[in-house]
């Protein structure tokens, strides 16, 4: 009796706990949002971006459905101090992670009014998005860029170079010894154990293991034959841990380990440089940045879609190659003048240099470049309300 | 537990039928109330595991849903198993030394120890696996390997001790309160008649424990036991956060292995279409294991009672 009480009071504490907790994450207002608009004032005040704050104040509620990738950057353009608030006090903006996929499906049923995803909008989902967008479709957006890193935990050794065919051997451990002749080819000088590596994967799905087998199966296609995606090769047998925060945890506490990680989040490991043409990069946020700016479009029936592909044979000098790419999915045309306001001064927001400076001092994501900041506004200005 | 206070004797009669009345049916209504719920369980399972039942193979996560679900099972059984072997002795050992061996002085203590394992909400005990209990494994894992190595359960151990062998432990440490309260206070039941008779007749204490105690105990502790199993079974936080899941295979020390609870709690949160189907699917084949294993040990009950020297 006393035993199943006890539970009983357990069980409910940790419920209670949960729900104050999921609260406590989603619930937190913009405290003393400086330089909010005041209520019922035509002009935005001016301070925050230049370009967003000019726009007429809208006032409504937008919602959106998609990557948890995109969560914490979320949470800073919806409701921290300079996210949107700061300029368009009346907007608010609800965001459900359910995951990329979920929030295509979502905004396909037109059941949202845009949709975060890890992935662009592919021919056939541009295709039955025109229902809800009308004929023109839907534009892909980069809002979100975060450099993967590839982060190890080795005593002794903290700068390491490596290319994707050593990271692809690695992670399918074919490469099993910190000192492998094609570890130390790409290190001279560096003095590397001889002790086991421990590769570490993300045991749930994921847009990191997206991009970062994406990049393995491009760059190194002869050494990596899985084909990119959300889960982990199943065939492929290796230590796992769920979530950025699981992977990088495990991989502080083992030694040898090696893992891929959002940079912002691998704080307490050392990065691997990743070669690029003949040098070996550092990832960092304007790296990553960099490779995307110089990314090719994928070609859409949308003339305004800017979903990037990266070239990894053909980076430019200077970039860094494993990078995830994320993006805010917008209708061309919508029903009403209200909802396009809305969207238009979100979307811009988001893409503009405050949206990105927001979510890069909250949760260290890249900046886009200032060029594809510009497109991006140019992008967006064109929705319009469907005829 | 219940609000109503029972009509005193002296009363009885007109009103005291009605309270009778009024009683029964508000047993009868809990009684049928979990039944609904059991139901609807069931319904919402069957309705949404259907789609991935009957979906071409192609569109799955394995070639069929039985050849993605069979490994899945199976480290679950595995998981569930050793943890119970693990559990049951040292279980069964501290219920008797609390109920029989134990001075009171520190008995209640260590009942009430025992009952606070309970209380520890599993997130805790996976991350104390994750954390503590799995890097302290590690050499005990490399020792293994190297003096029993040529069984193949013990083949090459894992770097961070986040193997199927750790979750097991970390789920026997979770069902050991369990096991061990409801085996106490089953211990404590047997008739003082018995075990007289049998130190009368000149038994030492294990005799005694031996001849009057376990005999009448055994079917509530196949019951604990049974309890203790539903738990690990079930048991998500834990091995999500102890175990590096992965295919299903022999070697206890090394990452792999998964259970069907950890893989619903994995991949639920960014799974849709189809993929939401398939590990529903994999939720309603737990049920029926534990459907199963629930019946099993019933039987097993059953079948020993008349043997039990309750009667």
């Amino acid at each position: 009796m006393k035993l199943t009480r006890i539970g009983q009071a357990a069980a409910v504490l940790s419920i209670a706990a949960l729900g104050l907790t999921a609260c406590g994450g989603s619930n937190n207002p913009g405290t003393s949002s400086s330089g909010a608009g005041t209520s019922g004032s035509g002009s935005g005040s001016a301070s925050g971006s230049a370009s967003a704050s000019d726009a007429p104040q809208v006032t409504g509620t937008l919602t959106g459905s998609g990557a948890s990738s995109q969560q914490s950057a979320m949470a800073a353009w919806a409701e921290g101090a300079d996210g949107i608030k700061s300029v368009q006090s009346g907007l608010k903006v609800q965001y459900s992670p359910d995951g990329s996929g979920a929030g295509v499906k979502k905004l396909i049923a037109g059941q949202v009014q845009f949709a975060g995803s890890d992935a662009a909008l592919d021919a056939d989902e541009q295709k039955q998005v025109q229902t809800f967008c009308g004929p023109e479709g839907a534009m892909n957006i980069p809002v979100y860029i975060a450099p993967i890193a590839v982060s190890f935990k080795l005593s002794g050794v903290d700068k390491l170079n490596l290319d994707a065919s050593t990271v692809a051997k690695i992670f399918s451990n074919k490469i099993t010894k910190w000192n492998d002749p094609a570890i130390a080819a790409l290190n001279e000088g560096v003095t590397l154990p001889d002790a086991k590596i421990t590769p570490i994967h993300r045991a749930d799905e994921s847009g990191t293991t997206d991009n970062f087998t994406e990049y393995l199966h491009s760059a190194a296609a002869s050494d990596w034959s899985w084909d990119p995606a959300k889960a982990w090769p199943s065939d492929l047998a290796g230590e796992s841990a769920a979530k950025t925060s699981g992977v990088v945890g495990l991989a502080a506490q083992t030694e040898g380990s090696i893992t891929y990680a959002d940079l912002a989040a691998a704080t307490n490991l050392s990065h691997a440089s990743i070669k690029v043409g003949e040098e070996y990069v550092v990832p960092t946020e304007e790296a990553a940045a960099k490779i995307v700016e110089a990314s090719k479009r994928v070609e859409s029936t949308n003339k305004n879609d800017m979903a990037v592909e990266i070239d990894y044979s053909n980076a430019p000098a200077g970039s860094y190659p494993v990078t995830m790419v994320s993006y805010q999915i917008f209708c061309q045309t919508y029903k009403d003048q209200n909802t396009v306001d809305m969207v238009k001064a979100w979307g811009t927001f988001v893409s503009s240099q405050a949206g990105q400076t927001a979510a890069q001092d909250e949760v260290g994501s890249a900046p886009l470049a200032a060029s594809i900041s510009d497109e991006a506004a140019k992008a967006i200005a064109t929705i319009t309300v469907a005829k | 537990m219940t609000t109503v206070t029972a009509p005193s004797p002296l009363t009885a009669g007109e009103k005291g039928r009605a309270g009778d009345k009024f009683f029964s049916g508000l047993t009868f209504a809990a009684g049928a109330l979990i039944l609904v719920v059991l139901l609807f369980v069931t319904l919402f399972l069957v309705v949404n595991a259907y789609p991935a039942l009957v979906a071409s193979p192609a569109e799955l996560t394995g070639e069929s849903f039985f050849s993605y679900v069979w490994p899945l099972v199976l480290g679950t059984l595995l998981a569930a198993g050793l943890a119970l072997l693990f559990a049951t002795p040292v279980a069964i050992g501290v219920a008797l030394f609390i109920s029989h061996v134990a001075p009171r002085k520190l008995a209640k203590p260590v009942g009430y120890v025992i009952d606070l394992l309970a209380a520890i909400p599993s997130v805790v005990y996976g991350a104390w696996g994750m954390l503590f209990l799995a890097p302290l494994l590690v050499p005990i894992y490399d020792w293994l390997h190297t003096y029993l190595g040529w069984i193949p359960l013990f083949g090459d151990p894992s770097a961070t001790g986040r193997t199927i062998l750790t979750a097991s432990i970390v789920l026997a440490v979770m069902v050991l309160p369990i096991i061990t309260a409801l085996s106490r206070e089953i211990f404590v039941q047997t008739p003082k008649l018995h075990e007289e008779a049998a130190l009368a007749l000149g038994a030492t204490r294990w005799e005694m424990i031996k001849m009057a105690v376990l005999p009448f105990a055994r079917p509530g502790v196949i019951s604990a036991i049974m309890l203790g199993l539903g738990r690990a079974l079930g048991e998500t936080m834990a091995v999500a956060l102890v175990l590096s899941s992965g295919a299903l295979g022999w070697n206890l020390l090394s990452e792999g292995n998964n259970t069907i609870p950890a893989e619903i709690a994995a991949n639920f949160p960014e799974a849709s279409g189809l993929r939401y189907n398939e590990l529903i699917a994999a939720g309603l084949a737990l049920f029926v294991i534990t459907l199963v294993v629930n019946l099993a040990a019933r039987w097993i009950v059953n079948r020993h009672k008349e043997f039990s020297g309750a009667n």
